[in-house]
Parts: structure tokens; C-alpha cells; sequence
């Protein structure tokens, strides 16, 4: 029975890292950037979460909604200001300006909102499910996030393969210059996909906390580079490779704590990492692509 | 594909290198400048800003507190400087230089150990005394003769923890949770372990987190519960604690906690429901919900001044400068003596004198700098400390 109990906290874990991780798969997909201040934005929709429903006292669907709301739009700001200017720039100044907007957001974060531990409130609220009397119990948000994932990953497949968007988006993470002589605004997609994945990170952001519940300034970081890691491993660019590296991810580290060693459950993580690298490179779901020279 | 992990491996070690970075400068000056030449230059660095601010601000509140009190009883006179030092090591030795040219004269150390272990090896090349209010760590005072703390060593915590347990018969079957990338929690567990098995405790369950895996506790609270543990020890700071007491509760799991002074504070994290830190114990120096005059004046002044209530880091501050006066008095020292003077006066002083404060009576100090007093058990009830 702790087995179950373990692969449900393992699997509720790996959601919220696969939800993250939708996020970086797609920037990366579509702008080929890796955008390392998303941990951050996840932590903005944290933030945003507990101040409607603490301060202002709105009820929880409605904080979640302003959290995304927030997070798109601080998405396409951030996108406009600080990515796009740098489009032709070489890939490692974008990646260490993404890194700069980390840093910035952390810092706003710590003098509008002060350095001190906030508890999150979870916005699933309802006592845990207990089955076969109490042995394995299961709590509400640990539901919520597995189906949130699933339906988040389902209709983001839809929309990139049906939808006229979700075409452009495909035609522009292929070739830049060739879709845009196909009439498709490239500045426009790729302001679409900012808006998408950080609208996904405020919906992570308010999972993490009611599930996790301590809110600070730096509470996205690790999860973001956790998530980060589940892109890469799932294959990055790739929307099911995300799911399944953010689950595997989650479950691996669950079981190697509780199975082998809390104290070397990380090293064990980043091992498999390291393997699943060096045998399949792109990554489990990865398309291989040929560097052009 | 090779390029993307280039470029992770970059953005990873990066992230990681900056990851201590964070926080804006600024620095306070909270020293009453007017007493200049007739009046003992005490500064310390500590975290006016970043993560640990909470810590540095108690303690600046709290020794100007002292210095207040003791300036307007008109003897000994005290001008105090505290430097921001974010709790970064590279940081409190720019803080600690741009004291020294300040003019200071006794120091308060840092608030937090790892600048504090930064700063002393300077300390004692100086010959500057020193005074920590809340440094722990043992490397803070080791083999420097000149740096004491005000509060206790990490080690002894554990050892307290222990005996006050098997004492108090709280718990027969034990579970320790700890960071163990933080000589803090590290440090105390390693005491409490040797302790405990010296007497007789049985310790049924040991796991660990680290920074990176502060966030899911399930399988450490699945392992204590399913090993019957009826008692759990949290040598950490407050943070991880509230995320252990809520996931212990949501998985309907209600052993005893007992924790250390890094647990003090977890009934002033906004929005926490401190309902589920009902009946946690912790060992600490400084109650503020005591009743005797001393504290209760403490508290209400605080209270007054920054519409909070102190901290057991505010209070040893407060000792701090108390002790200082105690020691300057009884020595006779002038505030024209040299550094080097001073600090001899001190540590035959500190060696030698007993101390009353709001953190413990009958302090003493051993020559190696460590203090010795009794901690106080308390447990928490109707959102509230209550001595044990």
C-alpha cells in the first residue's frame, strides 16, 4: 500500500513538473530560446493567486483566473521588452538576458511582497479522499493536478495540430524565414506561444502552492529548473515528451527517496538524466535534428 | 541537440552560481552619531535586506533598544552601527572592512553563521572583540579566542533536544527529518543522535531534504508513520516546518514535533494556519509571551517602535549590548582604549562574569567562546508560545 502511496504523490509531483515543463517546451519549440525566467513567472502566479483570495478576499477560481491573467500578460511583456529585440542577437545573449528577468522578477517580487514566508491557502479545498480504511490517502489537489495536466496537455495537442494558429506556430518553430514569406506573422506567433506557456504557469504556480503551500520569492526556481530538466528528458519541443519526462521525473524522484535514499534522491534524478542523454540525446519523445551547416 | 545541452549545462551552472546572489544594497545607519569620542563603537554586520532580513532587522531593532536604554541611564555611552550583509559571505567582509573604518571598536559579529564564519578568521587577526547575538555555527568561535556567541552552539541544541525528550518522556519512538545541506540542521543532528542513543532513546526513523527538495515531504512523513514514530524532530528553520505540519496533517498523521529555535517564527508566516502548529514544542531561549518585568518591558517597548513582536533574535541582541555594558562597567574600560586593549579587557570579562538577560540567567562563557544557559521548552497553544 505505501507503494500506491507512493506512486500517487510521485505522479501528483511529476504533473506539476510536467505542466512547467509545457511551458518551456513550447518557447523553446516555437522562439528556440530557453526561457529560464518561467520558474519565475510561475512564482508571479503564485503571488497573484493568494493576494485575491487573501486580501481581497475573491473567491479561488477567481484568484486562479487573475493569476493567469496576470501571467499572460507579463508573458508578452516580457517577450516584447526583453526577448524580442534580441531575436537576431546569438542564442547565448537571450539566454543569459532570460536569465537577467529571472532575477529581476525574483528582486520585484522580494520588494513588493518582503522576503518573509506567506502559507498559500489551497484552492482545493475539501478533505482528503481516504481508501481500503484509510491506508491510502489521497488529497483533493493531488486530483485536480493530474486531471489539469491531462486536459492541458490534450487540448494543447489539439490546438497545434488543428487549429490555424497552432499550424502557424508548427510552420514557424520549423523555419522561421519560410514562414514568414508564407504570409504568417512570426512576431505575432511567438507572442501567442509567451502568452500560452505563462498563462500555463500561473495554473502551475497556483498547483504548486495549494499543494506545496509556502510562497516566496524564490519558490519557482527550483521547481522551474526541476521542469526544465523533465522538458529535456521528454525530448524538448515535444508536448507529450513533456508530460512524460515531468511524470517520469516526479516518480523517479519519489521512489529513489523513498526506495533507496532520501539523501541521494537528486544525484539519483539527474543520473537517470544523464543516461537517458547519453543512449537517446533528443531526449525519450525528441525529433532528431541535423544542425544545418 | 548538442547546442541545447551546451546551453543547458551553462544555464544550469549559472542559475546555480547566481543563485546566492539577490537582494538590493542599502545599509542603515542607526548609530547616534552626536556621542562620537566619549562613547564605545559597536558595529556588526547583518541581512538588512534578502531572504534572511527578518533575522537581521530583529537583531538591529533589538540592540538599539539596549543602546538606547543604556545611553539615557547616562553611564556607559554606546554608538551602534549595523552594515547590510544580505547573509553573503563575500558581502559581510566588504560590511565588517567598512565598519573598521568606521572607527568600531567591539564588535556584534553577523547575524547569520555563514558570514559570521566569513568575518571572524578577520576578527581575530584584528583583535577586535566580538560578540555574536545569533551566529551559531561552531566554526563561528572556533579557535578564535576573541569571537563568544550570545546564543547557544548548534551542537548543544541537539543535545538539549535530547535530554529535555527523554527527560520529559515525550516520545519513545523518534523520527528526525533534516537538511542535509545545512550545517545548522546538520550539525544539531548529529548531537541529537549521539545523545539520544546515550539515552536510551530509540530512533526509528532518519530522512533528509536539501534546498532542492524542500517541497515534498510525503515520503518522509510515510516513512516515520508507517515506523510507528510517535515524536518528530525538525532541526530546521520554519519554512520547511509549516510545509512538514501541513502535509502530516493532510495525510490525517499527528505525532508530537519537536523542534529547535530555527522553529521559532513560524506562527508569524502570513496566512499560516497556525492551528496546525498546535502543540508543537520547541526549545528556545526567549519567550515572549513571559511574564516577568523584563521581557514584558522589552516586548512592550518593541512593540511600540515597530508594531511587532521580537523575536528570540531581537532579544539576543538586546543581551548583547546588556552583556557589553555589563563587561565595559566592570572592567573599566574607556572608550579611548585601543582596540587591542579592549579586547583583553573582554575576554577576561566574558571568561569570567556571570549574566543575567532576557535569554537565560546565569550565563556563563568557556574560553572557547560558547555560552552556556538553560534553554526553556515551549510549546505552542491557542496560537501562542507557552513555556513547557
Amino acid at each position: 500500500m505505501s507503494f500506491l502511496n507512493h506512486l500517487i504523490s510521485g505522479i501528483s509531483l511529476g504533473s506539476i513538473y510536467a505542466i512547467i515543463a509545457l511551458g518551456y517546451t513550447m518557447v523553446y519549440g516555437i522562439a528556440k530560446m530557453l526561457n529560464f525566467a518561467h520558474g519565475d513567472v510561475i512564482m508571479v502566479g503564485g503571488y497573484m493567486c493568494f493576494c485575491a483570495t487573501t486580501y481581497l478576499g475573491w473567491p479561488p477560481i477567481a484568484g486562479v483566473l487573475l493569476a493567469v491573467v496576470v501571467c499572460t500578460v507579463l508573458g508578452v511583456v516580457i517577450e516584447r521588452l526583453a526577448y524580442k529585440p534580441l531575436r537576431m542577437a546569438p542564442s547565448l545573449a537571450v539566454l543569459i538576458t532570460a536569465i537577467g528577468v529571472s532575477y529581476f522578477l525574483q528582486n520585484a517580487a522580494l520588494l513588493i511582497w518582503g522576503s518573509s514566508t506567506k502559507s498559500f491557502t489551497s484552492v482545493v479545498g475539501g478533505d482528503p479522499i481516504q481508501l481500503f480504511g484509510g491506508q491510502l490517502t489521497i488529497t483533493r489537489v493531488t486530483i485536480v493536478t493530474i486531471v489539469a495536466c491531462v486536459i492541458i496537455m490534450v487540448a494543447l495537442t489539439l490546438f497545434t495540430t488543428k487549429s490555424k494558429m497552432g499550424t502557424a506556430m508548427r510552420a514557424v518553430s520549423e523555419d522561421k524565414g519560410a514562414a514568414q514569406l508564407m504570409g504568417i506573422n512570426v512576431n505575432t506567433t511567438i507572442s501567442l506561444t509567451f502568452a500560452i506557456g505563462s498563462g500555463l504557469a500561473a495554473i502551475a504556480g497556483v498547483l504548486l502552492c495549494s499543494a506545496y503551500p509556502t510562497l516566496l520569492p524564490t519558490t519557482g526556481s527550483m521547481p522551474g529548473i526541476k521542469a526544465f530538466t523533465a522538458a529535456v528528458f521528454g525530448g524538448i519541443g515535444s508536448i507529450p515528451g513533456a508530460l512524460l519526462g515531468g511524470i517520469l521525473l516526479g516518480v523517479i524522484e519519489i521512489f529513489a527517496k523513498a526506495y533507496i535514499s532520501t539523501q541521494l534522491s537528486d544525484a539519483i534524478v539527474f543520473a537517470v538524466l544523464i543516461i537517458v542523454l547519453l543512449v537517446k540525446p533528443d531526449g525519450l519523445l525528441g525529433k532528431h535534428v541535423s544542425e544545418k551547416v | 541537440m548538442k547546442k541545447s545541452l551546451s546551453m543547458l549545462l551553462a544555464g544550469l551552472m549559472l542559475v546555480g552560481a547566481l543563485a546566492g546572489c539577490g537582494g538590493d544594497t542599502a545599509s542603515t545607519d542607526s548609530g547616534d552619531s552626536s556621542a562620537s569620542g566619549t562613547a564605545f563603537k559597536i558595529g556588526g554586520t547583518a541581512p538588512l535586506t534578502g531572504d534572511a532580513a527578518i533575522y537581521g532587522n530583529a537583531v538591529a531593532r533589538g540592540a538599539q533598544i539596549a543602546a538606547d536604554e543604556i545611553n539615557a541611564q547616562g553611564g556607559i555611552q554606546i554608538e551602534l552601527k549595523f552594515e547590510d550583509d544580505e547573509n553573503n559571505t563575500e558581502k559581510a567582509v566588504n560590511a565588517y572592512n567598512n565598519l573598521k573604518d568606521w572607527g568600531m571598536q567591539l564588535s556584534l559579529g553577523s547575524v547569520t553563521s555563514k558570514p559570521c564564519e566569513a568575518i571572524s578568521t578577520d576578527i581575530n587577526t584584528d583583535r577586535i572583540f566580538a560578540l555574536t547575538p545569533s551566529a551559531s555555527s561552531v566554526a563561528t568561535t572556533e579557535g578564535k579566542d576573541n569571537v563568544f556567541q550570545m546564543c547557544f552552539a548548534d551542537p548543544n541544541q541537539g543535545t538539549a533536544s535530547a535530554d529535555y525528550i527523554s527527560e520529559q518522556k515525550l516520545g519513545t519512538k523518534i523520527a528526525i527529518i533534516w537538511k542535509n545541506d545545512d550545517v545548522y540542521s546538520t550539525g544539531i543532528h548529529d548531537k541529537f543522535v549521539a545523545e539520544a542513543k546515550a539515552k536510551g532513546l530509540e530512533i526509528v526513523s532518519e530522512t533528509t531534504f536539501t534546498d532542492a527538495s524542500a517541497t515534498d515531504f510525503s515520503v518522509q512523513l510515510n516513512d516515520a508513520k508507517s515506523k510507528g514514530a510517535d515524536l518528530i524532530f525538525l532541526p530546521m528553520y520554519y519554512t520547511p516546518a509549516s510545509l512538514i505540519l501541513t502535509q502530516a496533517n493532510s495525510m490525517g498523521y499527528a505525532p508530537k514535533f519537536f523542534g529547535v529555535d530555527g522553529m521559532d517564527g513560524i506562527l508569524t508566516v502570513e496566512n499560516f494556519d497556525t492551528s496546525l502548529a498546535e502543540g508543537v514544542m520547541l526549545l528556545t531561549p526567549f519567550n515572549a509571551d513571559a511574564t516577568d518585568d523584563k521581557t514584558v518591558a522589552f516586548v512592550e517597548k518593541y512593540k511600540e517602535a515597530y508594531s511587532e513582536v521580537p523575536n528570540q533574535f531581537a532579544a539576543d541582541a538586546y543581551d548583547c549590548i546588556y552583556a557589553y555594558a555589563q563587561a565595559l562597567e566592570a572592567a573599566g574600560a574607556t572608550p579611548d582604549m585601543s582596540n587591542e586593549e579592549l579586547c583583553d579587557a573582554m575576554i577576561e570579562q566574558f571568561t569570567s562574569m556571570t549574566f543575567n538577560g532576557l535569554t537565560g540567567e546565569n550565563m556563563t562563557w568557556d574560553s572557547t567562546g560558547a555560552v552556556s544557559k538553560s534553554p526553556k521548552g515551549m510549546v505552542i497553544e491557542n496560537g501562542a508560545y507557552v513555556g513547557m
